[in-house]
């Protein structure tokens, strides 16, 4: 079956900047897959050029099979993109931007959908309402039904829920789950790990342009991300007293706390007795699994070897 | 098809939503011109070929609101699309650069005529035009004159990145070459070195074969002004379309 999103050798200069470095990934019809990295990485590049409002420097980006420069119509028709921006065209209401978004795609009588999208969106009692006057949540979901109007099979999620209440947050994902158990390919860029975590099949991690984790979210949990160990002292501890690798292991430090991240539950023993040599007084211990905010940390902190040569 | 004309009907919606600034003001404006300079200029301007001075204003104004308004239409539109961010959404599409040109330049041609019949509207009655010698010619003209400028204002509006770049386009480009292409008087009262000047001026062809449509009298031959407007239509359309394809300033 033709991916849903062919990324091959992926090259984006910015003069002195290297936004995409050799990037080459597939996503799958119809999974639901994660584009992570922290701010700077490429993510927003990639997108961009997925949906033809950037130009990859060599390499070539598929989407159903269509070439996002040479067969840019067919590509354009197969991807719906949620831009990260609020923006919006002031003369208009809700209903009209998304008859005139309809209309851009070819699309007549598309009033049943739009009706659809309104309702799903929570925006049926907005749609005569000018854009100018929606606060920013309501914004933010007349630009998730903009991505939808013309009934893309690949959608594109670059940070839907930023800086959106929890009602939203939900409805919007309940719906993209529904769109997602219809068939739908959806890639999702988000700074909420625990999002990613919950609703993604797959990830990739970006850093530096380049993509320094691919796997099922599930694999990259259970290779990367081990066990997390707090250790709560009663007395400050002398951090440079630890051994390099327990050093290593240690992510956090603040109040007295010490959290760990492990490779498996056999070396919590290690650590705490490294702790105890280092003259720590343990007042509590806690231990747990690690979630994809370990991983996203261990794979992308300034001191990770992973990428970003 | 349906793609082009959906584009082409926002923007003759969004001109129209604010149709007080981007219709009426305008045709105040040209009614102003014909008030004070037919008043103050009146009998002392020479006039063109026998035709009053007042009425020889007529033309001239409404072509340089036609010009200004079809330029004002897509520049504005498109630099405010760049500026709020809402181009995105024109962009993501899979409108082709041609049906984007044809929307735009439509859109702007529509909005010209209607100024231009807005001042024809106000300033008819106060003047005596003895009817309009050329139909056809002032119809070709209108129309050209129309979407030449509603090319140069999307040609600016793609160049622009704000709004006083568009600003200073209008300001030392559209406007002196409106004002000094004829609109308030004949060439021939010009000395002869800015007689040859106003001859490299495109506005000029435009609003002389425009009057030549009213009055059947022209400073120069009507089809060597079709000719001049027609060779400037096609270099500049050629140039827009060919940042548009290459998404210039807007696909990065």
């Amino acid at each position: 079956m033709t991916p849903a999103i062919q990324v091959n050798q992926l090259v984006k200069q910015y003069s002195e900047l290297t936004a995409l470095n050799q990037v080459s990934f597939e996503v799958k019809q119809g999974e639901f897959f994660g584009l992570l990295g922290p701010n700077g990485a490429g993510k927003t590049t990639l997108i961009s050029i997925l949906a033809g409002l950037a130009r990859a420097t060599s390499g070539t980006a598929r989407v159903m099979g269509f070439d996002v420069q040479k067969d840019y119509p067919q590509a354009r028709r197969a991807l719906g993109v949620v831009p990260q921006e609020l923006s919006f065209d002031p003369f208009f209401t809700v209903h009209e931007t998304l008859k005139w978004q309809s209309g851009y795609f070819g699309i007549k009588n598309n009033q049943a959908w739009i009706d659809e999208l309104l309702e799903h969106l929570g925006l049926t009692d907005k749609a005569d309402v000018n854009m100018r006057a929606l606060s920013g949540g309501m914004k933010r979901r007349v630009l998730v039904a903009q991505a939808l109007v013309h009934r893309p099979k690949v959608i594109i999620l670059d940070e839907p829920t930023a800086g959106v209440d929890v009602e939203l947050r939900q409805s919007l994902w309940a719906f993209i789950s529904r769109l997602h158990r219809e068939g739908h390919t959806i890639i999702l860029t988000t700074h909420y790990l625990e999002e990613a975590e919950q609703l993604c099949e797959r990830i990739a991690i970006l850093k530096k342009g380049e993509v320094v984790a691919l796997d099922r979210t599930s694999t990259l949990l259970q290779q990367l991300a081990g066990v997390r160990l707090v250790v709560k002292t009663h007395n400050e501890l002398n951090l440079d007293a630890l051994p390099a690798e327990i050093q290593a292991m240690n992510t956090q430090n603040a109040n007295k706390r010490h959290n760990f991240t492990l490779n498996n539950a056999s070396q919590v023993e290690q650590v705490l007795a490294s702790v105890r040599m280092a003259g720590g007084e343990l007042e509590d211990v806690l231990v747990s699994q690690a979630d994809l905010e370990d991983v996203f940390v261990k794979l992308v902190s300034p001191t990770s070897l992973v990428g970003g040569k | 098809m349906y793609a082009t004309w959906t584009l082409f009907l926002k923007e003759i919606r969004r001109f129209w939503k604010v149709g007080v600034q981007t219709v009426a003001a305008p045709v105040m404006t040209a009614f102003l011109y014909l008030l004070i300079f037919g008043h103050a200029l009146s009998g002392r301007a020479p006039s063109l070929g026998g035709v009053e001075y007042t009425a020889f204003l007529v033309p001239g104004l409404i072509m340089m609101s036609v010009l200004q308004n079809a330029f004002a239409n897509a520049s504005s539109s498109l630099i405010q699309s760049k500026v709020m961010g809402n181009m995105v959404f024109l962009l993501l599409t899979p409108l082709r650069p041609i049906q984007i040109f044809i929307a735009y330049v439509g859109a702007a041609i529509v909005r010209g005529v209607v100024v231009g019949l807005g001042v024809l509207l106000c300033t008819v009655w106060f003047v005596d035009m003895n009817g309009i010698s050329h139909v056809v010619w002032m119809l070709v003209f209108l129309l050209l004159g129309s979407a030449l400028l509603g090319v140069m204002g999307l040609l600016a509006g793609i160049w622009a990145e704000k709004f006083d770049q568009l600003a200073t386009f209008q300001n030392f480009i559209i406007m002196p070459a409106t004002f000094l292409s004829g609109v308030f008087y004949s060439i021939h009262s010009l000395p002869n070195f800015w007689q040859k000047a106003t001859h490299l001026n495109p506005f000029f062809y435009m609003i002389d074969g425009f009057r030549y449509g009213f009055f059947g009298v022209s400073d120069v031959n009507p089809w060597l002004s079709l000719g001049m407007v027609g060779v400037a239509l096609v270099l500049v359309s050629a140039l827009t379309l060919v940042l548009l394809a290459r998404g210039y300033k807007m696909r990065y």
